[in-house]
C-alpha cells in the first residue's frame, strides 16, 4: 500500500530580502507515513520542525522563497498542485493545529461561527447544519456545555478550551492527516495530558494519521509509531518508536534520550545537550552536530554524512553510526 | 457597559475643564481686544470704559469664575465684535463645516480604506509603493498649496467648478478634496498597517490553514479585525476635520466656523475664540466616546466586559 505522505529530499530555505541571508530552515528531508500512524517529530527550538510542518500545508511565510524535493500526498506531488487545489486540501484532507492556541481564534466570531466554517466552506453545509455539526463536534473535543459555548468568543475561554477548539475545527472535515504543533506555551501539565488523550482518541475514532510536533520524546514514546529526529534542518534519525527507543543510533538521538524528562513535561526543552543549537544562517561546516557531538571524527567536519538507510525504514545521518 | 460610559464621561469632564482653563488663558495672550474695537485715537478714559463693559478689568480668576459660571448656566456670552450671542454666531456657522468635513471623510475613507487594504495585500509590489508616493504626498503638500491647485486647474483653467463661496454641490467638492487630501492618505496609512498586522496573526494563518478562499480570509478574517483602529481614528478625524478647516476654510471663502475661529483671533473677540475651541473640544470628546461605544459594539471582549 502506498503512504499517505512521502517526503523525497525536500527543502526550504528562507532567504532574506536582500538574498544576503539563507536559512536552510528544512534541509533534504525524506520520510514516510502510513494511513493511521502517527509520527512524532522532535528537535530543538528552532530546528524546523515548524517550517516542515507549515511546507506540508504550502502556507510558508513569505520569506521561505526556496522550496525543493517532492511532498507526495495519497499518491499525488503537493508542490505540483495549484493554489486552488492547494486550497481545497487544506482544513479538508490535512488539517493542522497551530503552536499559538490562544492567539489561534479571531476574537471577534464567536466559535460556532469559526469551528463550523471549514464546513460550509468544504462541503457546502447549509448555516444551521453547520451550527450543529460545531456543537457535536465541540462535544466530541469534550468541552461541557456545548450548546451554549458555541454562541460564545473565544476570549471567553481558558487555554486548555481554546486549545480543544482549534482541535475540533482540525477535525471538522474528516481529514487523513491532522499535524498538531505543540503549544510552546505550555499548558497546565494535566490539562496537556487531557489533550494528548483526546488526539490519540480522535485518531482513534476518524482513523487519521496525525504528525506530532514537540520537544518531548516523552510524549513521543507513548504516543507515536515513527519518530523523525531533527536537528538544524535534518533529519538525522528517522524510523520505527521502538527501535529509536530501543537501538538509538544517531549521537544526537542518544543525547536527547538520555534527557527524557521523568516527567511528561513540555516545557523542559531538551536542554540536558551541552552546547548551543547552531545558526542556521551560518550552520558549521560538515555534519551540523559536529561541535557538540562526543563521537565526532574527522570526516564529520568536513563533509555532511548521507542518510543512510537500514531495514524497515529505519535512516540515519551519521558517519559513525551509519557505516 | 454602563459603567464603561460614565468612567469615560468622567475623563471627558476632566479634559473640558483643563481645556476651557488653557485656552482662557491663551487667548489673553493674543493682546488687548479694546485697542482693536475703538476709533483710532480714542481717549484713555474711553478705553478704560470699553474694558469694563466687557468685563477686562476684573482680576484673571474673577473672569475665570465668571465665565464658567456662564457657560454651566449655558451662556456663551456676547461676541465683543458683532455684540450678538457666540453660541448664535457659531450655530449659524456650523452646518457650514459639518457639511464640508461629512463629505471630505467620505472621500478620505472611499480612497484611504481600498487603497491601504490592496497596499496591505501586495505589500512590497508595485500599488503599494505606488500608495508610499501618494500617501507622502497626501501627508506633505499644505492644504492651502493642494487649493490653490484646485482653484486654478478646475476653476480657472477648466471652469468647471466654483472658486469660493458655498450653496450647491458644485461648490463642496474642491474643498472635500483640499481638506480630504490630507485625511486619505492618513487613513490609507492605517488601514494599511493595521491590515499588515492582522494578516501576520495567528487567527488569519489558522483561516488560510482551514482552507478559507482568499478573499474570506481578507474580507472577514482580517478586515473587521483591521478596521477598528481606523474606525477609531476616522471618529477623531471627523471632529479634527470640523474644527482644523481654518485654511481651507479661508481659501475657498466656505462660511464654517473655521473661518470664525479665524476672525475670533483676529479681533480679539475672546468670546468667540474661547466658545468655538471649547465647543470643538467637547465635540472632539463626544466622539471619542461614540468611537469608545462603537467599539465596544463591534468588540466582544470589550462589549462583554472581558
Ligand atoms: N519567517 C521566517 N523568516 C526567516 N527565518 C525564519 C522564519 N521562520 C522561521 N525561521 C527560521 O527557520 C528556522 C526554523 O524555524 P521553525 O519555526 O521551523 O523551528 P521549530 O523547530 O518549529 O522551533 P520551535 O520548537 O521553537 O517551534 C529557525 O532558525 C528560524 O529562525
Ligand atoms: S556525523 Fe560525526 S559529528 Fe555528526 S553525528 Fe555522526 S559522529 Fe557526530
Ligand atoms: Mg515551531
Amino acid at each position: 500500500m502506498a503512504p499517505l505522505l512521502e517526503l523525497k529530499n525536500y527543502s526550504t530555505h528562507y532567504v532574506s530580502a536582500r538574498g544576503t541571508r539563507v536559512v536552510k530552515a528544512v534541509d533534504t528531508v525524506s520520510l514516510v507515513l502510513n494511513s493511521g500512524e502517527t509520527l512524532g517529530i522532535v528537535g530543538e527550538s528552532g530546528s524546523g520542525k515548524t517550517t516542515l510542518a507549515l511546507s506540508i500545508l504550502r502556507l510558508l511565510p513569505m520569506a521561505a522563497r526556496k522550496t525543493d524535493g517532492e511532498i507526495l500526498f495519497e499518491g499525488e506531488d503537493l508542490l505540483k498542485k495549484s493554489t486552488e487545489e492547494m486550497r481545497q486540501i487544506r482544513g479538508k484532507r490535512i488539517a493542522m493545529i497551530l503552536q499559538d492556541p490562544m492567539a489561534s481564534l479571531n476574537p471577534l466570531f464567536t466559535i460556532g461561527d469559526q469551528v463550523s466554517e471549514p464546513l460550509r466552506v468544504h462541503e457546502g453545509t447549509p448555516r444551521r447544519t453547520a451550527w450543529q455539526k460545531a456543537t457535536a463536534l465541540l462535544k466530541a473535543v469534550r468541552i461541557t456545555a456545548p450548546e451554549t459555548r458555541v454562541r460564545e468568543y473565544p476570549h471567553q475561554m481558558s487555554g486548555g478550551m481554546r486549545q480543544r477548539i482549534v482541535g475540533a475545527m482540525g477535525i471538522a472535515c474528516e481529514p487523513r492527516l491532522l499535524i498538531a504543533d505543540e503549544p510552546t506555551t505550555s499548558l497546565d501539565l494535566t490539562i496537556q495530558a487531557q489533550y494528548l488523550a483526546l488526539l490519540r482518541d480522535l485518531q482513534r475514532e476518524h482513523g487519521l494519521a496525525l504528525i506530532f510536533i514537540t520537544h518531548n520524546l516523552g510524549i513521543v514514546a507513548k504516543m507515536c509509531d515513527r519518530v523523525a529526529v531533527m536537528y538544524a534542518g535534518r533529519l538525522v534519525e528517522f524510523g520505527p518508536v521502538r527501535k529509536i527507543f530501543d537501538q538509538p543510533r544517531h549521537p544526537y538521538t542518544r543525547a536527547l534520550l538520555q534527557s527524557i524528562p521523568r516527567f511528561a513535561d513540555s516545557r523542559n526543552r531538551l536542554t540536558a545537550i551541552g552546547g548551543q543549537p547552531p545558526d542556521l544562517s551560518a550552520p558549521p561546516l560538515g555534519c551540523a552536530f559536529h561541535p557538540r557531538c562526543p563521537d565526532a571524527i574527522d570526516r564529520c567536519r568536513g563533509e555532511a554524512p548521507p542518510e543512510t538507510g537500514t531495514t524497515n525504514g529505519h535512516t540515519v545521518r551519521c558517519w559513525v553510526a551509519g557505516s | 457597559m454602563k459603567k464603561f460610559i460614565l468612567q469615560r464621561l468622567t475623563y471627558s469632564l476632566i479634559s473640558l475643564f483643563l481645556l476651557s482653563l488653557t485656552i482662557f488663558l491663551f487667548v489673553r495672550l493674543t493682546g488687548d481686544p479694546t485697542v482693536l474695537l475703538v476709533e483710532p485715537g480714542a481717549s484713555k478714559e474711553d478705553m478704560a470704559m470699553i474694558r469694563e463693559q466687557l468685563g477686562l478689568d476684573r482680576s484673571l480668576a474673577v473672569q475665570y469664575a465668571s465665565f464658567v459660571k456662564d457657560i454651566v448656566r449655558g451662556d456663551f456670552g456676547k461676541s465683543f465684535y458683532y455684540r450678538t450671542p457666540v453660541l448664535e454666531l457659531y450655530l449659524s456657522r456650523l452646518p457650514s463645516s459639518l457639511f464640508l468635513a461629512a463629505a471630505a471623510m467620505v472621500f478620505s475613507l472611499v480612497i484611504g480604506i481600498p487603497s491601504g487594504i490592496i497596499a496591505a495585500v501586495k505589500v512590497g509590489k508595485f500599488w503599494d509603493n505606488f500608495g508610499k508616493v501618494f500617501a507622502l504626498l497626501g501627508l506633505s503638500m499644505p492644504q492651502f498649496w493642494v487649493g490653490l491647485l484646485l482653484i486654478l486647474f478646475f476653476s480657472v483653467y477648466l471652469g468647471w467648478l466654483p472658486s469660493s463661496g458655498s450653496g450647491t454641490i458644485w461648490h463642496v467638492i474642491m474643498p472635500a478634496f483640499a481638506l480630504g487630501w490630507f485625511f486619505a492618505a492618513a487613513h490609507m496609512r492605517i488601514t494599511r498597517s493595521s491590515m499588515l498586522e492582522v494578516l501576520g496573526s495567528e487567527y488569519v494563518k489558522l483561516a488560510r490553514l482551514k482552507g478559507l478562499p482568499e478573499k474570506r480570509v481578507i474580507v472577514k478574517h482580517a478586515l473587521k479585525n483591521a478596521l477598528i483602529p481606523v474606525l477609531t481614528l476616522a471618529g477623531i478625524n471627523l471632529v479634527l476635520m470640523v474644527n482644523v478647516a481654518v485654511v481651507v476654510e479661508t481659501v475657498f471663502a466656505w462660511p464654517g466656523i473655521g473661518r470664525l475661529l479665524y476672525e475670533g483671533i483676529a479681533f480679539r473677540d475672546f468670546p468667540v475664540v474661547q466658545t468655538t475651541v471649547l465647543l470643538s473640544g467637547s465635540m472632539i470628546v463626544v466622539v471619542n466616546l461614540v468611537v469608545d461605544v462603537l467599539y465596544a459594539v463591534i468588540d466582544p471582549r470589550i462589549r462583554l466586559g472581558a
